[in-house]
């Protein structure tokens, strides 16, 4: 890693913004780093200052000292390289708005909730209380039947109670562009099922000051047996029925062509856009813009070949004739590509080779020491970040040369390279599993959270985000680097037949074809 | 040689006389068989149709009697010795060749180049086995 030599300077952005944006322009602006925060670290490995790209997020978290950087709102540290333009920080006003606006929301709906929540449990409780407070003279007593009732009362409302609580009150995993149509749905149902029952109450208990206590428990009974059904009306509406799958959905990604496949339910198209972004965080191999380069430059110099004049003044023989002669010009372009990867892929595997039997070789230096021996030979004792930091640096080159022909460096800094190596120190791990991150791009998920670029999504779709999937509906969902386009189809319907084999069915002749000398 | 399930197999045969050969205590004819209604028909390099079940020669000793008389390999014997050879079981076949009584073996047998030899004589009377 290369010794740094002037100051330099990150701008952060807040969650709800795409990350993207920071990453590029830091990885532009990033030269090199203080000489003071290289001290602290025990590697020294003298190599060219070249990209210093792996060494970003090292320093960053050195500098930041909390877990949740990505978190922080923005903050500019130390002299800027670059001025902040006007676009800058009209930018960052307009992403604070947009982060209140969806708090807002958010907090608005989870107050709903509860303030329903109440309503709801209060309701029971206060038709058995009032009778109480406002007429206890008239009032029947309770009997046993009565005071048996309450007991199922209570014990209703606290099953209530669970349930809500196990069905509801998750913790949030997205903001949804529209309101969850089953959700208001429910919640219109319950709302105006307490108010008939408040105003049934109203009158015809109320008003008349009914002294048939026993009515009035059971009248209690039957409210909560009723949510009691509702609550499982909600559970089939909202968690069952999407269960089957009646949807096969196509994913593609629309910068590499990355394809994968998808089962869902009967999902409306915004729930459908959620479950297929879980998806893609788990399956998809991270999106790496170094890895478009080549075939952008191709397209450019298609596009520079010719130059065309228009004599007759017809827009469309304009096109055609650029189109014809491009097709007619003598274009070696394919070979060089052909000679470019096979030339490309020889070297990864000579990198490859040479990484393996480093990685190999510094694992052989570190041995897990036994419980007998720690008591005996406190000497030379180390931690597994001690042990990590130790053999890394004789891997270390030939891991960053890897890195960079698989243009992967950004993807890897040398804090998480060497906090994976602790890692795998620790649970007796071969080399083969230390390398396998490395190897091939893997999931998302499995990369340091400043890759998880985009918690921003914007889904596109021509029909309502709330009506239901179709077969052949296709929508877009789209992030700041790339979009995943989605079209789904319906599962036919299957339609099985059952054959019966006789187990004693199965009788078998030899073919002989002999030759007889006579 | 056509084959028409349920009707009667018509072909060009040609008649063969074989000389049984002592050899030691055995009498050779110096020819294996393959075929038979028990054998697998697909296996057969010489048939034309490969359901075929008949009994074909499939080696023929150079030098020895079977060669001597005029027999050929792939040709399909139809009868020995007045016996239908054409719908009989492997081991059947064998021994009706090989029957320790019998000097001579009369062999009707027959081949494609027997038919074709027919069309271009045209004029020529052959001799059909029913």
């Amino acid at each position: 890693w290369p010794s740094p030599l002037l100051l330099y300077t990150e701008l952060y952005y807040s969650t709800h913004d795409s990350e993207v944006g920071s990453l590029e322009r830091s990885r532009d602006r990033h030269k090199s780093r203080s000489k003071d925060s290289r001290s602290e670290k025990s590697v020294t490995i003298n190599t060219p200052p070249a990209e210093p790209l792996l060494g970003d997020s090292a320093v960053r978290s050195e500098q930041v000292q909390d877990d949740n950087w990505g978190e922080t709102t923005t903050a500019v540290t130390g002299t800027s390289e670059h001025s902040l333009s006007q676009e800058d920080i009209v930018r960052i006003t307009k992403d604070l708005e947009d982060s209140v606006g969806l708090d807002c929301r958010r907090y608005f709906t989870l107050t709903l909730a509860v303030l329903m929540g109440l309503l709801v449990f209060l309701t029971p409780v206060a038709f058995l209380a009032l009778p109480h407070l406002l007429w206890q003279d008239k009032l029947q007593s309770c009997g046993t039947a009565c005071e048996g009732l309450y007991i199922s009362v209570a014990f209703k409302l606290l099953i209530l109670l669970l349930a809500v609580w196990a069905l509801f009150f998750r913790p949030p995993r997205a903001g949804l562009p529209r309101v969850f149509v089953f959700r208001a749905l429910l919640a219109v149902l319950v709302l105006l099922f307490v108010l008939s029952y408040w105003l049934f109450y109203g009158v015809r208990i109320l008003d008349s000051q009914d002294e048939n206590y026993q009515g009035i428990v059971q009248y209690a009974v039957s409210l909560v047996d009723a949510l009691l059904f509702i609550h499982y009306l909600a559970i089939v509406l909202l968690e069952l029925r999407q269960l089957q799958p009646c949807f096969s959905v196509c994913v593609t990604r629309s910068t590499d062509g990355e394809i994968r496949h998808y089962n869902l339910g009967q999902l409306s198209i915004q729930r459908a856009a959620l479950a297929i972004l879980e998806h893609y965080y788990c399956d998809f191999p991270v999106h790496n813009p170094a890895l478009l380069s080549a075939s952008k430059s191709r397209a450019a110099k298609h596009l520079a070949g010719l130059k065309v004049y228009n004599v007759d003044g017809m827009a469309h023989s304009q096109s055609r004739a650029m189109i014809a002669a491009a097709a007619r010009r003598r274009d070696t372009s394919h070979n060089e590509l052909y000679y470019e990867e096979a030339e490309h892929e020889r070297r990864v595997r000579k990198r490859r080779a040479r990484l393996v039997v480093a990685v190999e070789e510094a694992f052989t230096h570190v041995k897990r020491m036994q419980e007998e021996e720690q008591k005996k030979a406190p000497g030379d004792v180390m931690d597994p970040r001690e042990a990590a930091q130790a053999i890394f640096p004789s891997m270390a080159r030939a891991l960053q040369k890897y890195l960079r022909t698989t243009k992967q460096q950004h993807c890897h800094s040398m804090e998480s390279i060497q906090q994976h190596l602790a890692f795998c120190i620790t649970n007796n791990m071969t080399p083969k599993a230390f390398l396998e991150s490395y190897l091939s791009p893997g999931p998302t998920l499995q990369y340091s959270r400043d890759h998880w670029l985009s918690r921003q999504w914007t889904l596109v779709s021509e029909a309502s985000v709330t009506s239901g999937l179709k077969d052949g509906s296709v929508f877009l969902l789209k992030c700041a680097d790339f979009s995943l386009v989605v079209t789904s189809k319906k599962i036919p319907y299957i339609q099985m037949s059952e054959e019966y084999i006789d187990p004693k069915s199965h009788k078998f002749v030899l073919r002989l074809q002999s030759e007889t000398s006579v | 040689m056509s084959f028409i399930p349920g009707q009667p197999v018509t072909a060009v045969v040609q008649r063969i006389e074989i000389m049984k050969l002592r050899h030691g205590d055995n009498l050779i004819l110096g020819f294996s068989i393959g075929g038979g209604i028990d054998q697998d028909p697909g296996q057969n390099p010489f048939s034309e149709d490969k359901t075929d079940k008949g009994i074909y020669v499939t080696r023929i000793t150079p030098g020895g009697p079977a060669h001597d008389a005029g027999l050929r390999m792939g040709d399909k014997i139809m009868q020995v010795n007045g016996w239908d050879m054409t719908v009989v079981t492997h081991d059947k076949a064998r021994k009706r060749l090989t029957k320790k009584d019998e000097d001579v073996v009369r062999l009707l047998v027959t081949r494609k180049s027997l038919e074709q030899a027919v069309k271009q004589s045209m004029g020529g009377c052959p001799q059909t086995v029913t």
